[in-house]
């Protein structure tokens, strides 16, 4: 907490010194950034749990609205008409995506957000290089630069990154590791020439001449941006949204730094450390280092052979899976992305009610990388009405699976494969999975026998307690919803 | 002090009311001498030798237990022969049925002696170890169900074999009582889908806890079947024909109905018609633990199995006898501890001021004291369900290597480095920067996990933040920088509006 009080008094430290007193508008503004900081600070406390979210949120909100009034009377100094033609029409755009975008498509939405606030700092850089919006003194000129230059590159890689994250995610591009020959010495190639063009930038005094490698940097950075979602396979686009989550708040800050704008800073640092921290979680949750995940190109290197897996699948029927699910006491369904894909999720929660309704105990368990989001499948649920204290995290209930009497994996693999633990060969090993094999029963609904993302055979299948249900997520769920209503 | 055990007279029966093993406890725990007939332990399997192991005294003739002893265990209420060769200031402690049998009890104070009634012992906590009707009940509950296995031609547990599946057996518990609740126990453990039912609504929660599905009846609520002794009472006509009613859509469905419907002191209810037997699939099993008060079934002929069209009707009364060494056994432990209650061998007395031995005792020294004053009994308490500890979120091993020391330098590097700009600025931003990434880093780890999207999306909102650098911007001299600014503004916007309301969106979804 002593960090809480510590923000206030920096931002006090840096006015200008007592014996020139700044406007009084301007001080005003400076408060309000402090408040609107603390606010941000207490919204992202409040998501610490769901009864407190709302209100967080509520308080993000305020914040910002605090903050762009601060600006507007405290700080800006002309443009205000500019500044109006550009808001109202923007606002109403995001008000009528974010009503409209459907919960399986958040992972699309947040990543092209994501790539607005990279967009936002590449032009606030340039601009700044163009005609700075505070007056830079004559000794600060080579900081300014250096961080315009930082500022726009951040920026660069963020916009392109997420772009193509987004395009991933809606499949309008293959979702397959693009693996170029080389790839980590082009990646390698392509800083370094950034550095070689901030070091021309810092040299040229003049703004025209400057522009000329600021741009070529924007281009190179735009590309490295490029190249490094397009090497991260489609399973491991959680890490990715959240890499660049984090990207965009240190974008933020850059930005901060370029304009001398605490708010910014603080901010962008908040928004930066959240989105690593998400990347760090979800790198855990594969057993992966981050570094690995974020150089990209998953499975092509294996440390020998992984086990050969043999033996017979056993399939059900509906009718089986009812059977099944009216004789067990105790039920534990494990979604995967295969369920956001099917849009399984509304009938799911039908078939849950129903089921609870019977005084069966059914709950959820939710393996942190499962779906394309950190936390998708809890969204996708809680939009389904499911209560969201049934719906447990993987290590809460991995314990209880051996107690349990049916499990139902719908559209998962990875996230439930023994090898992870019983294969030090494999791929994945290491990697946490929800232990579904231990429980009575295990009934896995999927569309074929391919293997997974991680591109692995799961031995699961073919266990004695496991039984497969082909066929298409929704067209099954709704066929066990129907039975169970007769 | 002496204490006599006898050998059961009544046909059939087959327990016995000390094991060698509770009357070694009796004689070295308690100082008791014991006496037992030759022959006593036969039916359960435990022979005299045995008894002369643990230190009793074999005697050839029951008239020389009854003479010799100062207190009789008996099993099975005693017959008038028996009662007849009791002597002044005896003690018979043993099933009296005191309600039903006053003609016993008069003809036991005719012989100025005592008597215990063991199900006269009240249901409270204390006496739990002494309560020999619950002992018995829990043995009958399960030996109920492996009669029922015994008749039953099909597999409990339902199976999915090579040779292809077998539906599990559906099994009725009418009663959550002890004998109710073993029965489910029982029925479980082999595998059956067990459903029951009690007019009592407050045993829902041990019903669940055994692992059946609780039958409730679509009935007001305030018609409690509770009484003050934690046994069923007598059910309005209204419920009963709605209880009736569900018993016979229940019948139709299962395969096996054990009823344990009892009301102290009172027939059995006849809840199980006649129709509702024959409406049930051929092969089937009803148990009726109630057999010896006239039935829960109406077709029922106690001590027999009945086959009534097609259905097996088991009617035993002695069920707690055909499990006759564990019967004996825990009942030899229930008498255990009563004699350790009454004071053993030494302050033997039966204290009227004692709650547990006042109301079980029946005859005192010749004078009848049944019935005793009520105890009140509270509802049993519900099972609590167990919570699985919260296991940390994230558990990665952590090394030191090489890695760690690269970062370290690069941090010390890039700390000389802000140091050497020497700008005062610079490094005050750079110490908001700092302060701030640890802020992020202390709150965000609070997050719980379900919440990740939400906080994306709000982190989202909030870097929109990027907004006010647009504003700065957007007020310059400088057309290219001001409309550079003005894009940045825009895309910002969508971002803080798009971000805040996706999230409430998102969040007014959760919900409990």
């Amino acid at each position: 907490m002593t960090g809480l009080f510590a923000l206030p008094c920096c931002l006090i430290d840096s006015l200008p010194l007592a014996s020139e007193p700044i406007e009084l508008n301007e001080s005003i503004a400076t408060v309000c950034y402090i408040v609107a900081g603390v606010l941000f600070i207490l919204s992202l406390g409040g998501l610490s749990h769901q009864t407190t979210a709302r209100r967080g949120n509520l308080l993000g909100f305020f914040g910002m609205g605090l903050a762009i009034v601060a600006t507007i009377f405290g700080v800006m100094v002309g443009g205000f008409a500019t500044m109006t033609v550009a808001i109202v029409p923007a606002a109403i755009i995001g008000a009528v995506l974010a009503a409209r975008v459907p919960m399986t498509g958040m992972p699309e939405l947040v990543a092209m957000l994501h790539s607005f606030v990279g967009l936002a700092a590449v032009l606030v850089g340039i601009s700044s290089h163009l005609r700075p919006g505070i007056p830079v003194p004559e000794s600060e000129q080579l900081i300014h630069q250096i961080e315009i230059f930082v500022g726009v590159f951040i920026g660069a890689v963020t916009f392109t990154g997420s772009i193509i994250a987004f395009l991933k995610l809606r499949g309008t591009i293959s979702g397959r590791p693009l693996t170029l020959p080389g790839r980590h010495l082009l990646n390698l190639v392509a800083v370094g020439l950034s550095i070689g063009l901030g070091v021309w930038y810092c040299r040229i005094d003049s703004v025209v001449d400057g522009l000329n490698p600021l741009l070529l940097m924007t281009g190179i950075a735009s590309l490295i941006g490029i190249h490094l979602v397009m090497a991260i396979g489609g399973a491991d686009m959680p890490v990715v949204v959240s890499m660049l989550n984090s990207y965009s708040g240190w974008a933020a800050s850059a930005a901060g730094f370029m304009l001398k704008n605490h708010l910014l800073i603080v901010t962008g640092a908040l928004v930066g450390s959240s989105g690593a921290i998400l990347s760090y979680i979800m790198c855990a949750a594969m057993n992966r280092s981050f570094i690995s995940v974020i150089l990209g190109g998953f499975g092509t290197a294996g440390k020998g052979e992984a086990a050969e897996v043999d033996g017979t699948v056993k399939e059900f029927t509906v009718a089986d899976t009812v059977d099944l699910l009216n004789e067990a006491q105790t039920i534990v369904i494990v979604p995967g992305y295969g369920m956001a894909v099917a849009q399984a999720q509304h009938s799911l929660a039908q078939v849950v009610q129903i089921l609870i309704e019977r005084g069966k105990e059914v709950r959820f368990a939710i393996h942190p990388v499962a779906g394309r989001l950190p936390g998708h499948m809890n969204v996708l649920l809680a939009e389904a009405n499911v209560p969201y204290d049934i719906v447990l995290e993987m290590d809460e209930i991995n314990e209880d699976m051996s107690a349990t009497d049916a499990i139902l994996v719908i559209g998962a693999n990875d996230i439930v494969n023994p090898a992870a633990l019983e294969d030090p060969n494999s791929p994945i090993a290491g990697m946490p999975v929800v232990e579904v094999w231990t429980a009575k029963t295990c009934v896995v609904m999927k569309r074929g026998m391919a293997t997974g993302y991680a591109g692995v055979e799961n031995p699961l299948f073919y266990k004695d307690n496991t039984f497969m249900l082909f066929g298409d997520a929704k067209k099954n769920v709704d066929a066990i919803l129907r039975e169970l209503q007769h | 002090m002496k204490v006599g055990i006898t050998k059961e007279i009544y046909p059939g029966e087959c327990r016995v009311a000390a094991t060698p093993e509770t009357a070694r406890r009796l004689i070295e725990k308690l100082g008791f001498e014991v006496l037992v007939e030759t022959g006593a332990g036969e039916a359960a399997s435990f022979d005299d030798e045995r008894y002369r192991e643990a230190g009793c005294t074999v005697l050839p003739e029951a008239g020389d237990i009854w003479h010799g002893s100062d207190i009789v265990l008996k099993v099975r209420s005693p017959e008038p022969k028996e009662v007849e060769q009791m002597r002044a200031g005896q003690t018979l402690v043993a099933f009296l049925a005191p309600a039903q049998n006053h003609d016993l009890l008069e003809q036991i104070a005719g012989q100025h002696a005592s008597a215990i009634a063991v199900e006269a012992v009240p249901r409270i906590s204390r006496a739990q170890k002494l309560d020999a009707l619950s002992s018995m009940a829990n043995i009958a509950g399960y030996r109920a169900v492996v009669e029922a296995a015994g008749q039953f031609g099909r597999f409990f547990t339902g199976q999915i074999t090579a040779a292809g599946k077998v539906p599990p057996a559906k099994v009725l518990v009418i009663g959550a009582g002890v004998a109710g609740l073993a029965a489910i126990g029982t029925a479980r453990g082999l595998g059956a889908i067990v459903r029951a039912f009690d007019v009592r609504p407050e045993v829902a929660d041990q019903v669940k806890s055994m692992g059946a599905e609780f039958l409730m009846l679509d009935f007001p609520a305030d018609e409690q079947g509770g009484t003050a002794g934690g046994y069923a009472k007598t059910m309005s006509k209204e419920f009963i024909d709605a209880e009736m009613a569900l018993f016979a859509a229940q019948a139709r469905d299962v395969d096996i109905i054990i009823t344990t419907a009892l009301i102290p002191g009172k027939p059995a209810p006849k809840l199980i018609t006649r129709e509702m037997v024959e409406s049930m699939r051929p092969g089937s099993v009803i148990v009726d633990l109630a057999a010896e008060q006239g039935g829960n079934c109406e077709v029922t002929v106690p001590n027999e199995v009945i086959k009534h069209a097609g259905v097996f009707v088991v009617g035993y009364a002695d069920l707690a006898s055909r499990l006759a060494h564990t019967s004996s056994q825990l009942y030899g432990t229930n008498l255990y501890h009563l004699l350790d209650e009454m004071g053993g061998a030494e302050e033997f007395k039966l204290d009227m001021e004692d709650l547990v031995i006042r109301s079980a005792t029946v005859v005192k020294d010749g004078e009848i004291t049944w019935p005793p004053p009520p105890v009140s009994v509270s509802a049993a308490a519900p099972t609590p369900a167990a919570t699985p500890p919260a296991a940390p979120a994230v558990a990665v091993e952590r090394r030191f290597g090489w890695l760690d020391y690269a970062l370290m330098l690069v941090a010390a590097a890039l700390l000389i480095g802000v140091a050497m700009t020497r700008d005062r600025g610079f490094i005050t931003d750079f110490t908001v920067f700092i302060l701030a990434c640890i802020i992020g880093w202390q709150v965000v780890w609070n997050v719980t996990a379900s919440l990740h999207t939400p906080l994306m999306s709000v982190t989202n909102a909030i870097s929109g933040i990027i907004i006010v650098g647009g504003m700065l911007q957007v007020g310059v001299d400088h057309l290219p920088a001001a409309i550079l600014g003005a894009i940045a503004i825009f895309v910002a916007t969508i971002n803080i509006s798009g971000g805040f309301l996706v999230t409430h969106r998102m969040l007014k979804m959760f919900r409990k």
